[in-house]
């Protein structure tokens, strides 16, 4: 008897577990139909990828910002971090020259390397400084901004050479069988944080730590060197969404991922993460990302939105699509 | 301290009764500047020039002070304001952040005998200023409409928004004023933040919504370089051209060269705080009378005059 009624329990469960795994996937196909009653051309090829490729960058940077968030953290640098890690790497390439690869892996060095610098700063400055997460990154978010700022001299950091960057180019623009580069690199780097957050005992301690500080430091996590791990795997999705975003416009201005941090954060929240930390869904995070920018695609493509009022319709449609996730698991 | 100074060289030039410009000649002038710091590329431009016409003026004007500050926000350009009138300063060249907030601050600086110059956004109270020098957004607007008309004459076409400001709005209500009773109609129009990376996002959209665009108003150089890019990623053939706007350089080198896609530019320079700083000068330096308002026009750059707006020097 027990012993059934235990079982039931379990499955119970899992199954009301899937589906709030399931959720954002849902809300995805729920605005796809909206999409699609909403304009025709919305369904082409031609429109979907390019709405999935441009999601990527906010897609790799969330995917390190579901990290984070897991860990009971929060960046709030990203957006900045990018703008200084693709101005750096832009004047590097300008400065090394030649129209080779060899120029390009030098670039793409500098931007790796610089943007791991960044995240170990803000992890140090949180686990050392024992400084709100919040306050530091708040920091931090000036700071790079203004350093862009200063080396932009306040106007544009552009790619000198066109043979580079017609070389570079492919990155963004470009293919393999039909799927565009940034929505492979996107993909593979969701794959790793996904195996990187369930299958070893780092993404065990990343969640631990997130759910309960005192218990995962009793059970002997090494709390100090997790939380700042997590602010360089967070400097490392950054750099690498640099990569596919400098050869799309060549160019970085002061203006360059201006609020990313919060699109970031609210894939991070769309896809099923909770803000106050112990939960991180990888998965969710890129549909939360996809979902974000389907969303102003749809605002473009329709025809009875004015633009006036863009900004309110897509604050009701993030709102009303989680309260419908939220109703799902409720209902169950 | 200074006044007497100023006192005296001027009562010694009436002794030995001298001409005006041997007066002006032994003045002690200082003009303080006050700007936003380069925080977008058209501020970048005005710091540029801001700088650029403080070596030149005080080269013109031997006597002549010039004291340049840039602010981040309009709280810290109000202390900054503080700062320079602690300065001792004859005169103040403000480009305030916006009128709300520093109204006030000005006007306090105007309290103290400040001789005050307002360059592009006007304060609250009129009064307060001795000379304004504006950009004009209404003809902004104006002048790019009257060239889709012209050089387009029928046709559709797309339109991007900066960010929701009265300037925006002028700019954009003129051009749609300029094209009524033509045959150019806007099909759609899309806030862009006067940003590469929105406008090149808009731009994508608007591809696939509309099966045939004749030409693009992107009504800002940074918002036409995210146009561009998309237009060539989407290999469509029927755009026949984009319009930009403020004159920025790489903008102004590609007219200069005869790119058919970017035929025209229509300037509003950040020059402008160098023209301010030169009348400013000129109020205490020369017998010509200086106050009123200045108001430049925005004018249709093309390849024939496209020189004449090219600062290669200039970040923006």
């Amino acid at each position: 008897m027990t012993d059934t009624a235990f079982r039931t329990g379990a499955t119970e469960r899992r199954f009301s577990l899937d589906l709030r795994a399931l959720s954002p996937f849902i809300a995805l196909v729920v605005l796809i139909i909206a999409g699609s009653l909403v304009n025709p051309d919305f369904l082409t090829i031609s429109n979907l990828t390019n709405v999935a490729t441009r999601s990527a960058f906010i897609a790799i940077i969330a995917v390190g910002a579901t990290f984070v968030i897991a860990s009971g953290g929060l960046d709030l640098s990203v957006g900045s971090m990018a703008a200084l890690v693709a101005g750096v790497m832009i004047l590097t390439l300008n400065k090394v020259g030649g129209a080779d690869s060899a120029t390009l892996v030098a670039g793409m060095a500098a931007a790796i390397g610089l943007s791991v610098a960044c995240g170990l700063a803000n992890g140090l400055i949180v686990t050392f400084g024992r400084i709100e997460p919040f306050i530091v990154t708040l920091g931090t978010m000036g700071i790079f901004r203004s350093l862009v700022v200063w080396l932009a001299a306040g106007g544009t950091i552009t790619m000198r050479n066109a043979d580079l960057r017609e070389l570079y180019r492919p990155i963004y623009f470009g293919d393999i069988f039909g799927i565009p580069i940034p929505i492979i690199v996107f993909l593979v780097v969701a794959g790793i944080g996904a195996l990187i957050l369930y299958k070893t005992s780092f993404g065990r301690h990343v969640v631990a730590l997130g759910s309960n500080e005192e218990v995962a430091r009793y059970s002997g996590v090494p709390i100090w060197r997790v939380r700042t791990l997590v602010y360089v795997i967070q400097g490392v999705c950054v750099g690498i969404a640099v990569l596919v975003y400098v050869p799309r416009l060549g160019s970085a201005t002061p203006t360059t991922g201006l609020l990313w941090e919060l699109q970031a954060i609210t894939a991070v929240v769309v896809g099923g993460t909770a803000l106050k930390g112990g939960i991180g869904r990888i998965g969710g995070t890129v549909i939360g990302a996809i979902i974000l920018e389907l969303v102003a695609n749809i605002m473009v493509l329709s025809n009875f939105v004015s633009e006036f009022l863009v900004g309110a319709v897509q604050g009701a449609i993030i709102i009303v699509a989680m309260l419908l996730q939220r109703s799902l698991h409720r209902g169950r | 301290m200074r006044k007497t100074a100023l006192k005296l060289a001027t009562a010694a030039g009436l002794f030995a009764g001298l001409t005006g410009v041997a007066i002006a000649q032994s003045k002690n002038v200082t003009i303080g500047v006050s700007i936003p710091a380069a925080t977008h590329g058209w501020t970048g431009g005005v710091v540029y020039h801001a700088q650029e016409a403080a070596k030149q003026l005080e080269k013109t004007y031997p006597g002549l002070k010039v004291i340049v500050k840039t602010s981040p926000d309009g709280a810290s350009q109000a202390n900054a304001l503080d700062d320079l009138s602690a300065q001792k300063i004859d005169a103040l060249v403000v480009l305030p952040f916006n009128s709300d907030e520093l109204t006030n601050p000005v006007k306090e600086v105007k309290k103290r005998g400040t001789f005050i110059t307002v360059v592009d956004r006007g304060l609250k109270d009129a009064t307060i200023q001795d000379i304004y020098v504006a950009g004009n957004n209404p003809e902004f607007g104006r002048v790019a409409g009257k060239y889709f008309v012209d050089t387009l004459k029928q046709g559709n076409v797309v339109v991007f928004r900066g960010i929701p400001t009265v300037i925006d709005e002028e700019r954009v209500s003129n051009f749609e004023k300029a094209l009524e009773g033509s045959g150019v109609k806007v099909i759609d129009k899309q806030y862009a933040n006067w940003n590469r990376d929105d406008a090149f996002r808009v731009m994508q959209d608007f591809l696939s919504k509309h099966p045939k665009i004749d030409a693009v108003w992107a009504s800002d150089d940074d918002m036409a370089l995210g146009v561009m890019e998309a237009i060539r990623q989407g290999k469509r053939e029927d755009i026949k051209f984009v319009l930009g706007g403020a004159g920025m350089k790489d903008i102004v080198k590609r007219v200069m060269d005869g790119d058919k896609m970017i035929p025209a530019n229509v300037s509003y320079p950040p020059g402008m705080i160098a023209t301010a700083m030169n009348v400013t000068a000129a109020q205490f330096f020369t017998n010509a009378p200086m106050r009123g308002t200045y108001v430049l026009n925005a004018l249709l750059i093309t390849k024939d005059n496209a020189k004449n707006y090219y600062y290669p020097d200039s970040p923006f």
